[in-house]
């Protein structure tokens, strides 16, 4: 057991924080009201290589490890989590994917570009009538010999409009079910593509949210990822690692409204007293913090089993749920300490309790999560 | 055109400073260790000048007196994009001995910076007494700085404004808020390539400080506030002329 | 054995800076029974040089050569360095200004002295030589012991004081022993700053913060300022925005301050901001935060909207005045 960190992880963390406290926290109340779409910290973050930290240097990444990015997500996220989701959908779904599974024209094709950040990426898996239930696609990739035509509406797409490298996974074989699936990689340049209305949601209001519609979308053989079926295969093995990513997101939301709600009550006093000097206030802090660091050894404990090469399904279901759902409880309390000044847009609080409850929901939502735990349990 | 940039090792600026039960030194119980501001800065402003000034600086190279502990704060330097680290592994006793440790390793470049003051001693004096060892010209206050044509040209603060000058090579450019707009922050690129740049780890050479601090203390613990309504605010005005008397 | 100081001037005028150096130099003198002597170099008017005997200053060595005007470190130093081994300085003292902090170094390796800068007050002991010094920004003090024989202080502004002690002054020509080629700073352009009390001279600092919400709310902080005499200032956040100069920034990272009264309009006062400004005799805090930490750190404080007590203060300094 070794729970120091290295100087370099060190350093990957104190360059997000940097980042986050310097720059982020400069427009970020404004970007969440306007629901405007953080293009600045999205090229800058390309430039700093935290668009593709996770890629092999061989491929224009940073070569960083899976426990880097948990430091760098937690740091983004207590300050803008819509940024950091949009580092997460990149990052750990969709240049994960193609590295992983891709072949070696699409890596040079399609990752680099995604790994420097010059284009983002987007997954597209979530459908009207089947949120979380990647077994049974509605929408088709119809075998037409050298192409494959794809027709049908997907849900909830982050990166969406930002993106333009999309991930999509869609039945070809309705007759083999989830062995029926596959995954190609579709240029939303392609004629036949269109966005439904920006999302107008409660919470990580700067990252842009769509529905996408495709029709007749040719798609060409070589954009398929990995076997004819290997699409559910590939959705799920994507999804276990694009868990690390909103864990830690959840944990930084957690953590960011943790650390405000400490400066907060030192320098404000009620009945004479500063906050912290009320034990129920002093209470409050201290099951904050044992959940923070609970979460946080779950999102790390995922982590390095993944930079081991050892399974982490399990791990990152856990540190996900868990995270996403003390996300939510430390967020509130963060707002209950705040009082009426947590009420207002100002103090930061009640942003960071809309967007923890997006963690509960998406990627995967907690049910979901203790649907994959329990399975393991009972294995 | 080679670059050296002193580097100072110092807590982070919003420490809360502690001592040890006798009080003679610095607790370090805690303490992140930054890169001092002000070095930092000239880190900034040393890269923007090897980027933009197509080749015509060619090497940038960063060194610091210090222990082992303090690599990290010279491999954030290389992180950001310094070609080579030289530490002296030393403690930094005084400015005096680490101007001389300093003296070893900085002969032969065309430009030195050194930060305006350490944000922990405040002694300001460790460029100034380098400049005097290696017998070469210093400028203090500086608050910008650009090369044209194998010169420099510097704004300097002074008291009473300031100062757009133009000096020789080779030069210690003592820097200031202003030389570069914020540090930069390292990129994934360059803490990779940090892994792999020289640190050349150089022993320290025999000689005396000439101060040492027999004691340090805090300042005293200031009487409340007096607090006065703000529709009374004149009468505030008149408590400093009668009661403070300060006006 | 004796004791030096070195005067400054600016635009043919002694720096007020100069006359507590002065003060300070003679007191320092006097405990450590020895004489003072003075020292003065480029263009400045006989009748401000003159103005020094009334603080103790008996021996004044001058060189009006213009060049000096340029503030060229190593001539400077060289310059200094010739006067105190003329004099057999045991110590010399300088401001703790830009000047002061760009000499002292160069000249206490000449010296083969030992340095302390933003030295506060008289030394604690002659022998040893003990100064208090500040550090960590204002967060702390220490007590530095300098070993070597010879010894550079700088002396932090306003920490000492002026005091008259009217004595007769003798005037020397002083040669410098610096030739043209100590002489290679080419200044191209001076900006000088008129018209407004110098941050650094200051007896009174008026500052604002980022609730001063925009560049142009500052009218009320420089009528206030210009009432009293005083100088101006910001916060960090304020010279970031680029609502004021980085000169006017004061805190951990810009510069320090230590007047007799220091106004805090729109400050919530993080620690590297009081840093900056703790050595102050008097703060005064206006802030709409009743909870702002400036208020741990002020001594006269209004929770209250900035706008509507800058016109009560400039119309309650108007009174007063007349």
């Amino acid at each position: 057991m070794n729970f120091t960190f290295t100087e370099e992880q060190l350093m990957i963390q104190q360059a997000a924080r940097d980042y986050a406290q310097r720059e982020l926290i400069k427009d970020v109340i404004e970007r969440d009201h306007k629901a405007e779409y953080p293009t600045r910290h999205v090229k800058a973050l390309a430039e700093l290589g935290f668009l593709g930290m996770l890629v092999s240097p061989e491929y224009d990444g940073g070569g960083m490890d899976t426990v880097s990015y948990v430091l760098a997500m937690e740091e983004l996220s207590k300050v803008d989590a819509s940024v950091s989701v949009i580092i997460s959908v990149n990052n750990s779904l969709v240049c994960y994917g193609i590295e992983k599974y891709g072949t070696e024209d699409q890596k040079q094709k399609y990752l680099r570009v995604l790994a420097r950040g010059e284009k983002i990426g987007a997954f597209l898996l979530s459908e009207p009538e089947a949120g979380s239930d990647a077994t049974s696609q509605k929408t088709t990739a119809e075998d037409m010999g050298d192409y494959y035509l794809v027709n049908g509406t997907k849900n909830w797409i982050t990166n969406a409009h930002s993106g333009s490298i999309y991930l999509v996974i869609a039945q070809t074989h309705p007759e083999k079910k989830h062995r029926g699936i596959n995954a190609l990689i579709v240029d939303k340049n392609t004629p036949g593509i269109s966005l439904g209305p920006h999302e107008d949601k409660m919470g990580m209001r700067s990252s842009d949210t769509h529905s996408v519609m495709f029709t007749d979308v040719k798609v060409p053989k070589e954009n398929r990822i990995g076997e004819d079926g290997f699409g559910f295969k590939f959705a799920m093995s994507t999804l276990e690692a694009g868990r690390i990513g909103i864990a830690s997101q959840a944990l930084g939301l957690a953590s960011g409204a943790m650390e405000r709600s400490i400066a907060y009550t030192k320098e404000r006093k009620a009945f004479g007293k500063f906050l912290f000097e009320h034990q129920s206030v002093a209470f409050k802090l201290a099951e904050m913090a044992v959940k923070v660091e609970n979460a946080r050894n779950l999102c790390l404990k995922a982590a390095w089993l993944k930079d081991q090469g050892l399974p982490y399904g399990f791990a990152s279901a856990m540190a996900k749920q868990y995270a996403a759902d003390i996300a939510m409880e430390v967020t509130t309390e963060a707002v209950q300490i705040h009082g009426g000044y947590g009420y207002v847009k100002e103090y930061h609080v009640e942003r960071l309790m809309r967007e923890a409850k997006l963690t509960q929901i998406y990627e995967g939502t907690s049910e979901i999560q203790k649907i994959v735990i329990s399975r393991e349990l009972l294995k | 055109m080679k670059i050296l940039i002193l580097i100072g090792n110092v807590p982070d600026t919003t420490t809360k400073v502690r001592f040890n039960a006798d009080k003679t030194a610095f607790d370090p119980t805690g303490i992140q260790w930054i890169i001092n501001p002000w070095d930092e800065l000239a880190l900034t402003r040393a890269m923007d000048l090897k980027e933009t000034t197509g080749g015509v600086v060619s090497e940038i190279v960063v060194a610091n007196v210090g222990r082992q502990e303090t690599e990290g704060t010279l491999r954030k330097a290389l992180a950001i994009g310094a070609d080579k680290a030289i530490r002296i592994d030393a403690d930094a006793k005084d400015a005096f001995y680490v101007a001389s440790q300093l003296a070893q390793v900085a002969k032969g470049y065309d430009l030195i910076f050194a930060g305006i003051e350490a944000s922990d001693y405040n002694g300001s004096a460790v460029g100034g007494m380098l400049a005097e060892m290696l017998e070469i010209n210093s400028v203090s206050a500086v608050s910008g700085i650009q090369i044209e044509n194998g010169n420099v040209k510097i704004n300097r603060e002074i008291d009473g404004g300031s100062q757009t000058i133009a000096l020789p090579l080779p030069l210690l450019a003592i820097v200031q808020k202003g030389i570069a707009k914020e540090p930069r922050i390292p990129a994934m690129r360059g803490i990779m390539m940090a892994r792999t740049k020289p640190l050349e780890v150089v022993q320290p050479i025999a000689v005396e400080p000439k101060t040492n601090i027999t004691v340090f203390t805090l300042p005293a613990p200031k009487a409340a506030c007096k607090k006065i309504a703000e529709d009374q605010a004149k009468d505030l005005i008149y408590l400093l002329r009668d009661e403070a008397k300060v006006l | 054995m004796s004791v030096l100081v070195y005067i400054e001037n600016w635009d043919g005028k002694l720096k007020k800076v100069s006359f507590e150096l002065a003060s300070y130099a003679s007191k320092l003198a006097s405990e450590m029974k020895t004489s003072v002597a003075a020292l003065s170099l480029g263009a400045v008017e006989e009748s401000e040089l003159v103005k020094l005997s009334a603080y103790g200053i008996s021996t004044l060595l001058v060189n009006k050569d213009e060049r000096f005007n340029n503030l060229d470190n190593q001539a400077i130093a060289k310059a200094v360095a010739r006067a105190a081994e003329k004099t057999n300085a045991s110590v010399v003292v300088l401001a703790h200004n830009n000047l002061g902090k760009a000499v002292s170094p160069r000249l206490a390796v000449k010296l083969k002295a030992g340095m302390v800068s933003a030295v506060h007050g008289l030394p604690l002991s002659i022998d040893p030589f003990v100064v208090t010094k500040m550090m960590f920004t204002g967060k702390a003090f220490g007590h530095v012991a300098i070993q070597s024989e010879k010894k550079v202080i700088t002396l932090s502004s306003n920490s000492f004081g002026m005091i008259e002690n009217q004595v007769t002054a003798a005037i020397e020509d002083f040669d410098p022993g610096v030739s043209e080629t100590d002489f290679i700073t080419k200044v191209e352009q001076t900006n000088k700053i008129t018209g407004k009390v110098l941050l650094n001279d200051a007896d009174i600092v008026v500052s604002g913060g980022r609730g001063m919400k925009a560049a142009e709310n500052w009218a009320p902080i420089e009528e206030l300022a210009s009432l009293l005499g005083a100088g101006t200032a910001c916060s960090r956040p304020v010279s970031d925005e680029g609502w004021r100069p980085h000169s006017e920034h004061v805190g951990q990272t810009g510069k320090i301050v230590a007047p007799n009264l220091y106004f805090a309009f729109g400050i919530s006062g993080a620690i590297q901001h009081l840093g900056g400004v703790s050595s102050s005799k008097v703060i005064v805090a206006v802030n709409k935060d009743p909870d702002a930490p400036i208020f741990e750190a002020a001594d006269y404080g209004i929770v209250g909207d900035v706008f509507k007590v800058l016109p009560q203060f400039i119309e309650a300094v108007k009174e007063i005045k007349s």
